[in-house]
């Protein structure tokens, strides 16, 4: 909402500059964008052109001497409509303009210039309110416009605009009279009284004309006639007004009704009342209804629009635009006025639609139905003085409208407590006056009496919030509240995960849960309906991803571009999908590729066995250890490369997913882990716990087998670990050998075996028998043979 | 034997000053002192002394023997520790050389900031609550006074799945989920961070972004009030931002709450005095916050007769934009790992 200075000072006198005015409104809720003049300039002065040739060196340039009362400047201007004899805006040497132009003395093709000649866009005013005289020449001022005076106060373009930020339940203020008791109450000060009057003429309209309200989404509707008018130009100060409040001017007429919204807040609709009939009816559309709007366009109605039609046919879309048949045009002489309320839920929906108006805007917002009494009374007293209009007698009526004040009982020590502050009795009653809300006292309580027009307020919270912003919160001092000392809780284990994989060395990421389409099945073999909005942004981002896989694949994509090759990232989020139900997961997501140990001598290129590393380590720190294994016999996603990937999975179930991405779509080596930890935490881990150490020695012992290469390691550990029982404390494979010596389809494995006992010292002949034992049992059951030094 | 005696003493301990290497030690040792070594030879020969002799010349031998000893230990000490000199002199290296990189990882600093509001929460005697992201419209506005139609709801342009369920617009959800949760209506100290999305994306506006939520519930007789608020919200802003930082609230409109409050922290760029920043106000808006509405109470299972408190809530990526003085929204999402690699230490 635009507020103009100049407007809201017929209601309230304001005596304080526009920037304190500002900053106080914000104070009590109302923030706002921007607060300046509308003319924003300086050394600006009316001249009258006494000589005007043209340049000697230019086909369009004339070189001007202008009499600004002081002095004869001499100016080059290139308008076409500069003459002679014409009273024009001076722009003195010196002069600032709208967006940071300054004037200087300067040299046109030899001619000295010592100023500009205006057009009223080079003043600040928006292209769109231009008249078509002002679009292409500099302005023309009349005739009796006084030489070296200040043309903007002449033009009564002297205004200043805030430009407000308005909260969505203050409707009230989106006119100048709320604006005026929202002024009065911050600086004590009571509103004046809009003029209303005007002569009623004629037999009652009610004889002649009827309305007909078929719908409960229309709650009031008058109509008033007005015959005779003269459809002109309207006086400057409501053109000025208009413009300041971001409205063009078009004439007297329209310009009335735009002007009484601005005022009243009401919006108002003018009908050509010769071409309207004799009837108005009031109804939702029909499906498919057509009807042709104000711009010319032909809209397709559905049922939840409301509509205003005539004895045929829609003539207007309720509260968003009218029709274009019963438009005011420049020939009009009569008119129907309509001054309506509409439920603002339909008016809202339709105008989302079709086109969002400062109509509209206050339909939605709600309306004062004492205003819209008013409203009408104002636009005769308006139509009456500036469009020489006759006021037919009567006002045609439906009104189903509560236009009773609100009463609410509120207990002095219930604002208080809420406040947290001592505001003293005659402090809370000063604020309800300043509000212009009347009360009755009684006791520890006070009835307030809300006036119709503050549709926010209903409970006694909302005069709660009434008396803390005028009264002013700066005057509250924070305190912590006083409640039972207990611990906080926080579920942690997202964060130790998350410190897990930054001491690991990866960096975290934060990527969109909105993906594309076809991404959204990538990487997962996973049975799930995609979720897809409604109504999305960009088909670029339309669906909700499932795996982090995509999202961490243009994070490296991203960075790949950026000629960053070392790239080990991980992110915590979640997957959404609907299976039978709705639903989502929080996953690990972890990218590894380039090189993980950076330096040039050490260098470790990231390979399966670096991400598997990842892996363990947070499955063993989560408590997992011996719980899971690495499974590569089952079916994987085709984004992976078949012989590098595998199925993690603890206790028999599967959690997720670990390998290198298929080398056919990616040319780096890119490996990826995802773990669903909505899956794996369910999975209960024991407390840590002190587990007896054993004070004899280990003894450690290698053993090398040979085995064929589809034979799994870890199904050899399994088998030694079977049979070398609780003795065996430790197994690592610590080379692996291909080549001379070994059969073709055959690889050596060396293992390193620990053993230890609680109880005792393990001798070498036991050692030794355990590993023939070993190695006797392997040959048997395994296709293997130990390799012999 | 005694002029032997003497000879020997002299020209070994001539010998030792000149050893070398340990071999050469090893070998004057056997010669001097070994089986057949000189003073051995001397020993052996005093058998044919007489009974007079043998025990002067006996502690002669014993003496030299010793002073030889004495000065093979030195030697050998010196010898070994030339040695270690000249080991350590060979391993000298060039310590300026680089090290073993390790890699360090980062946490994202909206990360960063949400552990550390927790952590200051939780120190306050508040539970972080957790909720899910794909809400359902009746969590997400109509039991937060916003039924459908509500103009506000605009505010919150959203998006949806299907009628009833979409992407959450605001933490708010949660906390008509943990009154809900809440059967018996036990006094309820929350704060609730994470993933929230709205149907907008410009220079300043991401379609995903992270709030926190707080909420506080308590027996009407208890008194949890605006002056509450306003004192946990300052403690909040204190830790975040500053020290020097000062709050300003102005009336607002949440459905939720009511009152409610925009709360505009002192510009930490020039302290209130004015500048691009602040646009001149002085004043960043941080936070929105009231009293909650009695209807969000009774909606969610709360006597607002018996029961009072407040609600604050504040996008977390503009703080950690002013936390870390980053200068443009999208680097937050975009995870360029240059801009991940800044955030790798402690703070």
């Amino acid at each position: 909402m635009k507020l103009s200075k100049n407007f809201v000072k017929d209601y309230i006198d304001v005596d304080v500059d526009l920037k304190t005015l500002a900053e106080d409104m914000t104070r009590v809720g109302n923030e706002y964008d921007s607060a300046q003049k509308l003319i924003d300039a300086t050394d600006l002065v009316i001249g009258k052109v006494i000589d005007c040739v043209n340049h000697p060196d230019s086909d369009h340039l004339h070189v001007c001497k202008v009499d600004v009362g002081t002095e004869v400047l001499n100016i080059v201007c290139g308008a076409p409509n500069v003459r002679k004899g014409l009273k024009v805006i001076v722009a003195k040497a010196g002069a600032h303009l709208p967006g940071g132009i300054i004037i200087k003395k300067s040299n046109i093709r030899g001619q000295e210039s010592n100023g500009m000649l205006c057009s009223i866009q080079e003043l600040g005013i928006e292209h769109k309110f231009l008249k078509e005289e002002d679009i292409d020449g500099i302005h023309e001022l009349p005739e009796d416009a006084p030489i070296g005076g200040d043309p903007i106060k002449f033009m009564e373009l002297d205004d200043e605009v805030i430009d407000f930020e308005l909260t969505a339940n203050r409707g009230d203020l989106l006119s100048i009279l709320g604006m005026a008791y929202e002024i009065g109450a911050i600086y004590d000060k009571k509103v004046k009284e809009i003029d209303l009057s005007h002569t009623e003429n004629g037999e009652d309209i009610n004889n002649k004309f009827k309305v007909d309200i078929q719908t409960d989404n229309c709650s009031m509707f008058l109509a008033k006639k007005i015959e005779n008018l003269t459809i002109m130009e309207s006086p400057t100060f409501i053109k000025n007004r208009l413009i300041a409040s971001g409205i063009r001017p078009i004439n007297n007429v329209v310009d009335i009704s735009n002007y009484v919204m601005l005022e009243t807040g009401q919006p108002l609709h003018f009908y050509d009342a010769d071409r309207l009939g004799n009837m108005i009816r009031v109804r939702m559309a029909e499906e498919n209804e057509e009807l042709t709007t104000l711009d010319g366009i032909k809209r397709n109605l559905s049922k939840n629009d409301i509509v205003i039609a005539n004895s045929q046919k829609a003539i207007g879309l309720a509260g968003v635009m009218g029709g274009l048949d019963t438009e005011v045009e420049n020939t009009t002489k009569n008119i129907i006025i309509e001054a309506a309320i509409f439920d603002s839920v339909k008016v809202r929906i339709t105008s989302k639609k079709i086109l969002r108006s400062e109509a509209s805007n206050r339909f939605e917002k709600g309306l004062d139905p004492n205003r819209t009494y008013m409203a009408i009374e104002r636009a005769c007293n308006l139509l009456e003085k500036y469009a020489n209009a006759k006021i037919i007698t009567g006002i045609v009526k439906y009104d189903k409208t509560k236009k009773d004040d609100r009463e609410i009982y509120i207990k002095y020590e219930n604002i208080n407590s809420v406040l947290g502050i001592n505001i003293p009795k005659e402090e809370v009653l000063k604020v309800f006056e300043r509000l212009g809300f009347k009360y009755v006292e009684n006791g520890d309580e006070v009835k307030v009496i809300v006036p119709r027009r503050r549709l926010d307020i209903s409970i006694k919270e909302d005069l709660i919030e009434e008396v803390g912003r005028i009264y002013g919160l700066d005057n509250i001092e924070g305190k912590l509240p006083l409640i039972e000392m207990r611990k906080g809780s926080c579920d942690n284990t997202l964060r130790e995960i998350r410190n897990k994989m930054v001491s690991l060395g990866l960096n975290e990421t934060l990527t969109y849960v909105l993906i594309n389409e076809n991404d959204v099945k990538k990487y997962t073999l996973d049975k799930f309906d995609e979720l897809r909005l409604l109504d999305p942004i960009t088909e670029e981002r339309n669906v909700l991803r499932y795996s982090l896989i995509p999202s961490l694949v243009k994070v490296y994509e991203y960075n790949v571009a950026r000629n960053i090759k070392d790239v080990s990232i991980f992110e915590l989020g979640k997957g959404f999908y609907k299976k039978e139900e709705y639903g989502e997961n929080l996953k690990l997501c972890c990218l590894m590729t380039g090189d993980y140990i950076l330096d040039i001598k050490n260098k470790k290129k990231v390979d399966f066995y670096v991400i598997k590393g990842i892996a363990e380590e947070i499955l063993n720190y989560l408590g997992y250890e011996n719980r899971y294994s690495f499974i590569n016999n089952k079916e994987i996603p085709k984004e992976f490369h078949p012989g590098q990937t595998g199925i993690i999975s603890v206790n028999n179930d599967d959690v997720g997913i670990i390998g290198r991405l298929h080398p056919s779509i990616f040319k780096d080596d890119v490996y990826v882990l995802e773990i669903n930890l909505d899956k794996l935490l369910e999975k209960k881990v024991g407390k840590m716990k002190f587990k007896e150490i054993s004070k004899y020695p280990r003894i450690q012992k290698d053993l090398a087998i040979v085995a064929k290469n589809e034979i799994e390691s870890s199904k050899i550990e399994k088998e030694i670990k079977r049979t070398a029982g609780k003795l065996l404390v430790d197994i690592v494979p610590f080379d692996v050998y291909y080549g001379k010596g070994i059969d073709k389809d055959k690889r050596s494995i060396a293992y390193s075996l620990t053993f230890e006992t609680i109880d005792r010292t393990l001798t070498d002949e036991e050692i030794n028998g355990m590993l023939n034992k070993i190695i006797e049992d392997l040959e048997n059951k395994l296709d293997v043979s130990v390799r012999k030094e | 034997m005694k002029e032997k005696l003497e000879q020997i003493r002299k020209i070994t301990k001539e010998k030792i000053k000149d050893l070398k290497s340990m071999q050469e030690l090893t070998d004057l040792k056997a010669k001097v002192l070994g089986k057949k070594g000189e003073l051995t030879e001397i020993l052996r020969g005093m058998k044919d002394l007489s009974a007079e002799e043998r025990p002067i010349i006996g502690s002669m031998v014993n003496k030299v023997r010793d002073e030889i000893e004495d000065a093979i230990k030195e030697a050998q000490q010196n010898i070994e520790q030339a040695l270690i000199n000249k080991k350590l002199e060979e391993e000298k290296i060039d310590i300026t050389l680089p090290s073993v990189k390790i890699k360090r990882g980062s946490k994202h600093p909206i990360n960063r900031v949400i552990e550390e509001i927790e952590d200051l929460f939780v120190s306050m005697g508040y539970d972080v609550i957790s909720g899910p992201e794909l809400e359902t419209d009746e969590y997400c506005f109509e039991r937060l006074n916003l039924p459908k139609g509500h103009p506000a709801r605009d505010m919150q342009d959203s998006f949806y799945i299907t009628n009833e369920y979409l992407l959450r617009t605001q933490t708010s959800s949660v906390q008509a989920r943990t009154m809900m949760a809440n059967k018996n209506c036990e006094p309820i100290r929350m704060i609730c961070t994470g993933k929230t999305y709205r149907r907008e994306d410009d220079a300043t506006h991401s379609h995903q972004f992270n709030q926190v939520e707080g909420l506080v519930i308590d027996k009407k007789e208890r008194n949890v009030s605006l002056a509450d608020l306003k004192g946990t919200l300052e403690v909040f802003v204190r830790k975040l931002i500053g020290e020097n930082s000062r709050l300003r609230f102005r009336p607002s409109y949440f459905p939720f709450t009511e009152p409610s409050y925009e709360v505009d922290v002192n510009c930490f760029k020039c302290g209130g005095k004015g500048c691009n920043l602040c646009k001149e106000t002085g004043w960043i808006e941080i936070l929105g916050a009231g009293i909650v509405h009695p209807n969000v109470l009774k909606m969610n299972g709360y006597d607002p007769e018996k029961f009072g408190g407040f609600a604050f809530g504040t996008g977390i990526d503009r703080l950690a934009m002013f936390k870390y003085g980053i200068t443009d929204m999208r680097y937050l999402y975009t995870n360029d790992i240059r801009f991940l690699n800044q955030f790798d230490r402690k703070d």
